[in-house]
């Protein structure tokens, strides 16, 4: 008899989208609810979305055991953070906390597909974009997730953003004001629902600015 | 065999004795690694689901003024784009440069993690490292972790007190000196233009100028590679961005459309 395989796997991709878009002085992040696992919905109202500092917020799809797995072992860090330096974590630092933490399990990675967005020191807004196993880069815009294939090419038509590497050096960031880049984002998983099984039910937006943190929510399809 | 875990250690505990609350992670981090009979069967069924990004074009050259580098900017996750605008000539320190060829995610962080023991020994032994130390340190890590699955091929350049250095490393454990190196799915090509227009004694631009015409030809026949031509120099003083430019401009620019005579033309037809 041939050895047998195992045929349990320990990964499983409960499938959603994640989008977040800079701004000169605002962040959004957005995510839709639904969890699935296969062709069945699980749940239509689960959060992809974590804080994890004042000026920081990350939006993760993938398989939602390893993502609340990390969310925890991060929020655990920036406390640690929090007690030695007596402030709360930068998002660039966050960022490369999150790089490491998720390269330390290069060899049994997270299934977690990641953006990070908040603002910097100065105030502007930031986006940093993961793959599983922890590179990551500073970007104006980035999507996540099993919708970002339709998602990122609607994007990189709508807000082109010059790329870092240009010498002379070009800002990343877009000139959208924020209440156009909430509309372009609402769009955006409108269009991802229909036709992206794993993408719909609702939309919930995080939108980060000098004022603080502010949440909204619209609803999606639901077949 | 046991892994060169130094790289992952903190340089001094944080506060004395670490206390119960912060012991699991302030401890000296290791790898974890699945409890599976089979490692080999689940790393490649791991990096297949996980496709972490990879594919690219890097070169560097000594030549007569000192080092140059270039490199794409493209990012691949399977056969879709992830990025086209990856920074794959890492800045080590102000005159060590590493390129990026392979996983993106192992060669930032093996990098990052050369930046420290650079520093570490510049404080140890208060004078720079060499381009033959550093090379060798990193050679030494990846062949601690040879046969795990980490993909890196990369160019360690820079100036020391020897002059120019440039060292080609990779995850197989390998180390070369050379005078001419290119690394990545779009090496052939690199190769093809580089090795043609080189010599020795060029002149800055001139070197420059091969260096951005290796990568744009690379862009153009390898679908890895692509986004922004990235050109550094690196000479007695340390590194010095000099160009970077959008590949597909860059293409318009060496093969400008030439307006041609108009031989027959349409008209559009009026009314039904």
């Amino acid at each position: 008899m041939p050895k047998q395989q195992a045929n349990w796997s320990p990964y499983d991709n409960n499938g959603g989208s994640c989008v977040a878009i800079a701004g000169a002085d605002y962040c959004v992040i957005a995510a839709d609810t639904r969890m699935s696992t296969g062709y069945n919905i699980l749940t239509r109202d689960y959060s992809k979305i974590c804080k994890l500092a004042d000026k920081c917020v990350m939006a993760s799809s993938g398989f939602q055991a390893d993502v609340k797995a990390l969310q925890k072992h991060l929020a655990a860090r920036h406390l640690i953070y929090q007690h030695q330096h007596n402030k709360q974590m930068s998002c660039p630092a966050m960022a490369q906390l999150l790089s490491n933490t998720l390269y330390y399990k290069r060899f049994f990675p997270y299934y977690s597909f990641n953006v990070l967005g908040g603002l910097d020191n100065e105030g502007k807004g930031c986006v940093f974009t993961y793959d599983a196993v922890g590179s990551y880069e500073k970007v104006g815009y980035s999507s996540q997730g099993s919708g970002s294939t339709l998602i990122m090419p609607f994007l990189d038509n709508q807000l082109k953003s010059p790329s870092p590497l240009l010498l002379p050096v070009q800002d990343a960031v877009t000139p959208l004001a924020e209440a156009e880049a909430v509309d372009l984002v609402k769009t955006v998983f409108a269009s991802a629902s229909e036709r992206d099984i794993y993408t719909g039910d609702k939309l919930e937006i995080v939108v980060i600015n000098a004022d603080g943190i502010r949440r909204e929510y619209m609803d999606l399809r639901k077949d | 065999m046991k892994l060169d875990t130094s790289g992952l250690e903190s340089a001094a505990p944080v506060w004395g004795a670490p206390s119960e609350l912060v012991d699991g992670f302030s401890a000296a981090p290791s790898f974890e690694v699945p409890n599976t009979t089979d490692f080999d069967g689940f790393q490649k069924e791991a990096i297949q689901m996980v496709k972490p990004a990879k594919g690219t074009t890097t070169l560097a050259f000594i030549f007569k003024e000192g080092v140059m580098v270039a490199a794409d900017s493209r990012a691949s996750m399977g056969g879709y784009i992830s990025s086209q605008s990856v920074k794959k000539i890492i800045e080590i320190n102000p005159y060590m440069l590493g390129t990026m060829a392979g996983g993106a995610a192992d060669c930032q962080f093996w990098h990052r993690n050369l930046g420290i023991k650079c520093r570490l020994h510049e404080l140890a032994n208060k004078r720079r490292i060499s381009v033959t130390g550093a090379s060798k340190l990193l050679a030494n890590i990846l062949y601690s972790y040879r046969g795990m699955g980490l993909s890196v091929g990369t160019m360690i350049a820079g100036w020391d007190e020897t002059g120019p250095g440039l060292y080609y490393v990779d995850s197989e454990g390998g180390r070369l000196k050379g005078m001419r190196f290119s690394v990545g799915s779009g090496s052939p090509y690199a190769y093809g233009v580089l090795d043609n227009g080189y010599r020795y004694d060029m002149s800055v631009e001139e070197a420059a100028e091969l260096a951005r015409r290796s990568i744009y030809h690379a862009t153009f026949r390898d679908g890895a590679s692509g986004g922004v031509a990235s050109v550094y120099y690196v000479g007695p003083n340390g590194w010095k961005k000099l160009t970077g430019d959008d590949v597909g401009e860059l293409h318009y620019k060496y093969y400008p459309v030439m307006p041609s005579t108009v031989e027959q033309e349409m008209v559009e037809v009026a009314g039904a």
